[in-house]
């Protein structure tokens, strides 16, 4: 024993267990975010509880299982339940009843003990809203245009709401939001003339002329949406909620109405599915609580991709100078040192600069110079997409150039020495030899930069995300591409709901399903970024030999 | 061909061309970082500048040879100037020219209106003695026979054609006849007041030497009508008991509650709180040395402080402070306006002026000298002679950014100036020291470190103190490092040393993808997911520090005595693979054990046992929390980097250990972590600064309360989480935004090191390992 302890061989097996530590963390979180989120997506069964409390009243709870712990019987005392004495700790459960319009708080916990009886009605339904969140109950009765019906008759009946929501949706949207954006711009347009002393008479005319058709087509269409808004109102549902209670639903409000009892493992698949491509391309709703995440996820994307057309030039250039140009002294370790201490800086830090600089100085300028007629409301004196990406920008630039840098040090020297030999410049070398060989290498770089600016979000609190734009940076009207505006990021979607929302235990499951999203794409493109390189290394390899 | 066609001159231009290009390209790198660096310094530096007060506009006055100035005030953007004489008239200047384009048109010291105060018959042929402010502008008016008329110059704004266009006014708040103060009519010698919607308050002394208080309770509202025909009061007469003939001065604090009574060195507190009698609260007796007397008392804005001159040029503060023995008044501080140690006679406080929303006053001696102090944070911001001799008024313009005083023209004896002055005292409260030292606010029974940027009330004083937030940045490193140093450092040692080349291709990328992971999730994880559980299975977490490694020796020891087929079959080399199982095990039975410890060890809740038996308050978020979530995003920094420096360590030194006859772990820690010891130095470096900067996880895992606690169980508020909760709030170019500034330049510093340090270490190494 004392030999083998003197051998080392413990230490050795503690340090394995080092290693053993971090890969069940790394891999036991991407379970954790992958199992959490996707069940999310999973329709999940209902429940009819009998419950008999301590005083013998009895109720019935519906609703989904959320959650089950166990507690210990101590942190129960002061409810003097009934219980066999040897009772260490006892099953609770946490119910998700829905329903806020009856009551306040639509999660409930429920002892296991106070369960008498527990079932899975067949025709019990969960029915997604556009607002309140869910409804659990049994389908009483429909009324169509005053008429009592069948309830065979709700897909048809939902789908005929959903072709004018479609419609109604199309005209708030594209429509009515296209004039409401020219109206703006006229009001600016005017504004300017004055600022400029060039409002003559014939200009006022021309944008008053203007004006007038904008409102009248506005008026047409309003009328057009009022059409649409009485045809939706006309039905509605009436629902029996858990305590026998008559609730009536209108259509307007109702999204999806499911049986998850009867559904068999195909058809919950289908809705896995479709539950699924509905997260990714729908608005969300109920202060981000509910629904997709579309506007997060362009956000997103725009944003990076606007990062990568500053970035990549940039990080490259540099990366080329330290590798091809710059002599082995003293500035050259000084640019490196940079270099490391831009990688190291804190992302807040950046945010703070990108705040005072981007925004409020050169934004704040360039609102003086060709915006005037917006002031005293700025345009991108604000914080916004283009400051949010030239910020992240500059936090990536390490990431291109140390991968950059890394790929042309693998090129072998043979291969500039025999293109300078044949009597191309050093310029030509580059651009013809070594770029071609290297752009592996600086696509490397480049996805681990969006990879990083994907997954970035306290600077971008500071510089232009918010949790709920109006519009989204890129839309039909004239110049299409709104880089002033400011725009949704999945990262900040992930922090706010999850902690500045009212109802953080009935958003959790998003934000699992937001989190999960996010680490599969950056997962994905570092798992891209190193198969790259890691190919590249073995071409060179073979290359030196 | 199309190299061949281009001719050799335009090659060679654009080959110049390119690397010029390429080389501005890379200096733009440390542009960009000296850019980022002079930038926060650019937006720090103002807050520790000290005021400048600068002449702006200086009119001659056109007043009679035996009328005397005795008030003066300004609008709140300086546009126009007034001052009040002995006469009883108002004169309103202009201290800006007319827009070109305005219609009537005026320069800058043209006389602009003028009124007469006293319509009113009570008054005729009256000399004002002396005039009473209020932090408002209201000016109480008292006449040598006993009149007392109250007033409220006032400017509005008025628009035509785009221009503005400030217009004086005087108010009556009480109407234009004499308001009586004492019931028995006798002229007073010395009269305070302050006023608010509901109630005046006057203490004054007479000259037949009572001490008075009078209220005036308004029916409906003062200040309703501008001309004050209609107000309506009840009015209340007490006579305070006072033990002393002479009063010197005399001040009410604006929130009507006490009264301060000055004579000679002793200042009397009265409570003016109760309706029916004036209480004596304290008394103040400062010590002073010898020959000196107290000539000054002014009360700081927020109605809690009192300032006191006295002869020798001292100014003290003093505030009530909750003591043992009750509620007493205490010297906070003192300030020194005669630093350069002049006479006795000429370095004597004449006069304090306190500035209406800021802690800020400015000190007037006998020789015109003027002093400008703020008080929380001890700063002397300016010293200088303003004036040749002491000024007939002296006034602060309402948004402090300027001064007005009127004095005798030094040239001819009966004229008088009026002149302006532009103060820029933006950042009075902001000095080093009270950044990084204690404070004695207001209020507070000792001088502490807070930081509290903003709260709900008006009066509130914004406290800045970098000494919670950078401790709290310490804390979460700290606790962060403790858990990340030992795991990342053991793994990296294992991988790099022990593991066998195929294994070490799939764990060394599975363990850096957890670098990739954005801090977000993992923040978000720890606050929502890992905090709630840690709190419900305490007694888990802290069973796991024990068992784990118990549990990792007895599977060591149990493969050792393993039958060698087996261990052929299962090499050492597998440890970590084999380890897997074990642990999830063990942190399966802490987990399932938890609540029988519970219920065994801590009365079946151990979170209220630390509370109650133990006195630990505990925060579901706390440092625990985060030094785990954080420590996570650690690992994989100081993994790569130090796996990277054991890794190439020369084989050649290993070898040579070996065939002397060490073991594998003596190799390892004589030589191997010896050689790669800078290199490992760097890597928890490299850590430290990723853990000091690090946003997300600190600002979702804490509670984000700036507390200075090393308590485990408590959370903390740091730098970086600091920034990204306020920032959003601050005003532009307000202290508050210049201090979040200043916190960011102070994590750039931090992080700057620490880098620069590893980077070096790390070069020194690589030239050694190649030298090798």
């Amino acid at each position: 024993m004392n030999k083998w302890f003197k051998s080392g061989a413990p230490w050795i097996w503690l340090s394995a267990g080092g290693v053993s530590i971090s890969l069940i963390s790394v891999l036991g979180l991407l379970w954790l975010i992958a199992s959490r989120g996707l069940s999310y997506f999973w329709p999940s069964e209902l429940y009819q509880f009998d419950l008999l409390d301590e005083n013998g009243v009895k109720s019935v709870v519906i609703g989904e299982i959320y959650d089950r712990e166990e507690i210990p019987v101590g942190q129960l005392a002061h409810l003097n339940l009934d219980l066999d004495p040897e009772q260490e700790v006892l099953e609770r459960l946490l119910i998700k009843t829905g329903n806020r319009e009856l009551v306040s708080l639509d999660f409930r916990w429920l002892l296991s003990h106070n369960i008498t009886n527990t079932q899975k009605p067949k025709d019990l339904v969960v029915v997604e809203r556009r607002t309140h969140g869910n409804f659990y109950g049994y389908i009483d009765s429909m009324v169509v245009d005053g008429n009592e019906v069948d309830s065979n008759q709700l897909d048809e009946l939902l789908t005929r709401v959903e072709g004018f929501q479609q419609q109604i949706d199309e005209l708030q949207k594209s429509d009515i939001g296209a004039i409401n954006y020219q109206l703006e711009r006229l009001r600016l347009k005017t504004r300017k003339y004055q600022l400029q002393d060039k409002l003559t008479p014939e200009r006022q005319a021309k944008i008053d002329s203007e004006v007038v058709n904008l409102n009248q087509r506005y008026a047409k269409l309003e009328q057009e949406l009022m059409g649409y808004r009485e045809e939706i109102s006309r039905d509605h549902i009436v629902m029996r909620a858990m305590d026998g209670q008559l609730v009536t639903i209108n259509f307007e409000y109702i999204l999806k109405v499911t049986f998850n009892n009867q559904l068999n493992l195909l058809e919950k698949l289908s809705t896995f599915f479709s539950q699924i491509g509905g997260f990714i391309i729908e608005d969300p709703r109920e202060a981000n609580t509910e629904g997709g995440v579309f506007p997060a996820i362009f956000g997103t994307v725009l944003m990076v991709l606007l990062m990568t057309v500053i970035v990549s030039p940039l990080g490259v250039i540099a990366a080329i100078y330290l590798h091809e140009y710059a002599g082995k002294n003293a500035f050259t370790k000084l640019l490196r040192i940079s270099v490391i201490n831009l990688a190291g800086v804190p992302s807040i830090v950046y945010g703070v600069f990108g705040l005072g600089f981007f925004v409020y100085m050169v934004g704040g300028s360039l609102d003086q110079l060709f915006y005037s007629e917006n002031l005293p409301s700025p345009t991108f004196g604000t914080p916004g997409v283009l400051w949010s990406s030239l910020t992240l920008a500059i936090l990536t630039l390490p990431v291109v150039i140390v991968s950059t840098e890394e790929g042309l040090s693998r090129i072998p020297l043979e291969m500039r020495y025999g293109s300078l030999a044949l009597g191309a410049t050093k310029a030509e070398t580059l651009w013809r030899i070594i770029l071609p060989i290297a752009s592996p290498a600086i696509m490397t770089g480049i996805i681990l930069a969006i990879a990083r600016a994907a997954g970035e979000v306290a600077p971008l609190m500071l510089v232009g995300v918010v949790k709920m734009a109006p519009n989204l940076p890129l839309d039909g009207n004239f110049p299409f591409l709104h880089l002033d505006r400011k725009f949704m990021h999945l990262g900040f979607h992930i922090y706010d709901v999850g902690f500045q929302s009212p109802n953080v235990e009935a958003a959790r499951p998003l934000v699992f399903a937001t989190a999960l999203l996010l680490v599969t794409i950056i997962v994905a493109l570092n798992m891209t970024a190193v198969s790259i390189r890691n190919r590249l290394r073995e071409k060179y390899k073979m290359l030196e030999h | 061909m199309a190299v061949l066609i281009s001719s050799t001159r335009s090659r060679s231009i654009k080959n110049s061309l390119a690397k010029w290009l390429i080389t501005f390209g890379g200096i733009s790198v440390l542009f960009t970082l000296v850019l980022i660096f002079l930038y926060l310094l650019y937006v720090v530096k103002p807050i520790f500048e000290s005021a400048k007060i600068e002449s702006k506009v200086n009119i001659s006055l056109q007043l009679k040879a035996n009328e005397k100035v005795l008030a003066t005030g300004v609008d709140e953007l300086q546009e126009l100037v007034y001052e009040i004489t002995d006469t009883g008239n108002i004169d309103f200047y202009h201290l800006k020219a007319s827009d070109p384009l305005a219609k009537k048109q005026f320069a800058v010291g043209e006389h602009s209106f003028s009124a007469h105060l006293f319509a009113d018959d009570d008054f005729k042929q009256e000399r004002v003695v002396s005039i009473a402010n209020s932090f408002t502008a209201n000016k109480l008016l008292h006449t040598a026979s006993g009149k007392t008329l109250l007033v409220q110059p006032s400017f509005y704004a008025e628009y035509s054609n785009d221009i503005r266009k400030i217009i004086p006014q005087v108010n009556y708040p009480l109407g234009q006849g004499s308001l009586v103060i004492d019931e028995q009519q006798i002229p007073l010698s010395q009269l305070a007041f302050a006023m608010d919607e509901e109630q005046i308050v006057f203490v004054a002394f007479t000259k037949d030497k009572r001490l008075i208080k009078t209220n005036f309770i308004a029916d409906d509202e003062f200040g309703s009508s501008s001309n004050g025909d209609d107000v309506e009061y009840e009015t209340n007469y007490q006579l305070i008991d006072y033990p002393v003939d002479v009063v010197d001065e005399i001040k009410v604090t604006p929130d009507l509650s006490l009264a301060f009574v000055r004579s000679g060195s002793t200042v009397r507190v009265y409570s003016l709180t109760d309706e029916e009698e004036v209480s004596l609260k304290a008394t103040i007796t400062p010590t002073l040395n010898d020959n000196t007397y107290l000539t000054a008392m002014a009360l700081l804005s927020g109605s809690s402080s009192v300032l006191l001159g006295d002869s020798s040029g001292q100014i003290s503060q003093w505030f009530e402070v909750a003591t043992d023995s009750g509620r007493q008044f205490k010297q906070i501080r003192t300030f020194d306006a005669d630093n350069e140690n002049t006479s006795q006679t000429s370095s004597a406080i004449t006069a304090i002026y306190t500035e209406q929303f800021r802690k800020s006053f400015y000190t007037m001696t006998t020789s015109g000298m003027v002093n400008v102090f703020y008080t929380t944070s001890s700063a002397h911001l300016w010293q200088g002679q303003l004036t040749s001799s002491q000024p007939a008024a002296f006034a602060i313009a309402p948004r402090a950014n300027g001064l007005i005083i009127i004095g005798n023209d030094p040239l001819d004896a009966n004229k008088r100036n009026l002149q302006t002055f532009s103060v820029h005292n933006e950042h009075p409260e902001v000095t080093w020291q009270a950044l990084w030292q204690e404070v004695w606010y207001e209020g507070y029974p000792e001088p502490d470190y807070i930081w509290q940027s903003s709260s709900g009330s008006d009066d509130f004083e914004a406290k800045f103190s970098l000494v919670p937030i950078s401790f709290g940045t310490i804390k979460a490193a700290l606790y962060a490092m403790l858990f990340a140093v030992p795991v990342a450092l053991s793994a990296a040692i294992y991988t790099a040393y022990f593991m066998t080349p195929s294994l070490r291709k799939k764990v060394k990328p599975t363990i850096e993808m957890m670098e990739a992971l954005p801090t977000v999730i993992l923040g978000f994880l720890a606050g929502l997911w890992l905090a709630p559980l840690m709190e419900e299975y305490l007694p888990a977490i802290f069973l796991l520090f024990i068992l784990l490694p118990l549990a990792t020796v007895l599977t060591a020891f149990s493969w050792h005595k393993l039958p060698n087929k087996i261990k052929d079959k299962l090499p050492e080399s597998l440890a970590p693979i084999l380890l897997i199982p074990v642990i999830m095990l063990t942190t399966y039975v802490a987990f399932a054990l938890s609540p029988q410890l519970e219920a065994i060890l801590f009365n079946g809740d151990m979170r209220q046992f630390l509370t109650n038996d133990l006195g630990i308050n505990f925060d579901q978020r706390n440092a625990l929390v985060v030094g785990i979530a954080m420590g996570f995003a650690v690992i994989p920094t100081i993994f790569t980097m130090a796996e990277d420096a054991i890794f190439s360590v020369p084989g050649h030194l290993t070898n040579g250990s070996l065939a002397l006859g060490a073991t594998q772990w003596q190799t390892l820690v004589g030589v191997v972590l010896l050689t790669a010891s800078p290199g490992i130095f760097s890597a928890v470096m490299m850590g430290l600064g990723r853990a000091v900067g690090e946003t997300m996880i600190v600002l979702m895992a804490t509670g984000n309360t700036p507390i200075l606690d090393w308590s485990i169980f408590q959370g903390m508020r740091t730098l970086a989480a600091n920034i990204a909760v306020e920032m959003p709030e601050a005003e532009v170019g307000s202290s508050h935004y210049r201090i979040l500034f200043l916190a960011a330049f102070v994590l750039f510093i931090f992080t700057f090191i620490f880098n620069t340090a590893a980077e070096f270490v790390r070069q020194r190494l690589r030239e050694k390992y190649s030298s090798m």
